[in-house]
């Protein structure tokens, strides 16, 4: 046999992943087609999905908001690598939406859009899965497409980069 | 992650896992431990103060400086130390219950970690032989050695 120069160490944790109340609720919102996120009552910071507390103020987050699909492409990249992971083949945009409303912009895909197309301020909103697909799963959300809007301006969004 | 499901006290759960199948370069001194796996040789290094370290490693641990003659050693050994394993995990190399061990291969100065396959906790003890049980096919990496077992005059 050849001389060995590298060796495979795969690493691999199974967990059962429960939900708490903050994430079963936008969960079970996302069943609906709906899009859940709870409100800092000291800070007024809206987190989409919602983690149950502020990570700034330390305190619950109590107040449920519901915003649209609409948002705001605050940063992307194009993925040329294909992964496991991901059931997309690539190449593919994924980006960071800010909802309106919301002040925690999240990882999404972009697609019906070509590549040298997508930028940062880019209006976008959210493709939903057939009705009869929606699901207690963030893939309700089948990916994010352009709309006909003006680009946000910079200043809307600098503070969630 | 896989879809969530609803247990029966109405909370949403999923099965999770997470894994990296990492692919690490080992250097020539890892190298040639792994390349002797190979051929059933197990292979320590010199230390600046005589003593071969198995595994071998790549600087001295004493002065820090690059060291790399190997040296044979083995294939027998002595256990050092030893914890028994009553219930073996799915990752364990063994599916019965086996002895964590530390063993001093013949020529080493230093103890390297393996099972040993001795049938019951009463079978094992600090200063006992062992030899290594050899995988049939080696691929170049610990797994070669199945586990140690107790040598038998
Ligand atoms: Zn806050």
């Amino acid at each position: 046999m050849s001389e060995i120069t590298n060796i495979v160490t795969p690493i691999r944790l199974d967990y059962t992943y429960t939900a708490g109340h903050a994430t079963q609720r936008f969960l079970l919102g996302m069943a609906e087609g709906r899009i859940l996120g709870q409100r800092c009552p000291e800070c007024a910071k809206v987190y989409v999905p919602p983690r149950g507390a502020c990570p700034k103020c330390g305190v619950p987050t109590t107040d449920e908001v519901e915003v649209t699909g609409k948002g705001t492409v605050t940063t992307f990249c194009i993925v040329r690598i294909p992964s496991d992971v991901l059931s997309v083949p690539p190449p593919f945009t994924c980006a960071h939406v800010l909802l309106d409303g919301a002040d925690l912009p999240f990882f999404a895909l972009i697609q019906e859009c070509d590549f040298d197309a997508v930028r940062m301020g880019m209006r976008v909103e959210a493709v939903w899965a057939p009705k009869a697909e929606l699901a207690a799963t963030f893939e309700s959300i089948r990916y994010f497409r352009p709309i006909d809007e003006p680009d946000a301006p910079y200043e809307t969004y600098k503070e969630h980069l | 992650m896989n879809r969530m499901a609803e247990t029966a006290s109405g909370r949403l759960t999923a099965a999770h896992v997470l894994e990296y199948p990492y692919r690490r370069s080992v250097g020539p001194v890892m190298g040639a431990f792994f390349t002797g796996l190979t051929e059933r040789r197990l292979l320590g290094v010199r230390a600046r103060d005589g003593r071969v370290l198995v595994p071998p490693v790549e600087y001295d641990p004493e002065s820090g400086e690059s060291i790399g003659e190997m040296i044979e050693v083995g294939p027998g050994g002595v256990v050092t130390t030893w914890a028994w394993v009553e219930k073996p995990r799915a990752k364990h190399p063994l599916d019965r219950p086996f002895a964590w061990a530390l063993v001093r291969l013949d020529g080493a100065g230093s103890a390297m970690l393996h099972a040993v396959d001795a049938g019951s906790a009463a079978a094992m003890r600090t200063g006992m032989r062992v030899r290594p049980r050899w995988k049939a096919e080696p691929e170049g990496n610990i797994h070669d050695i199945v586990c140690f077992e107790p040598e038998r005059a």
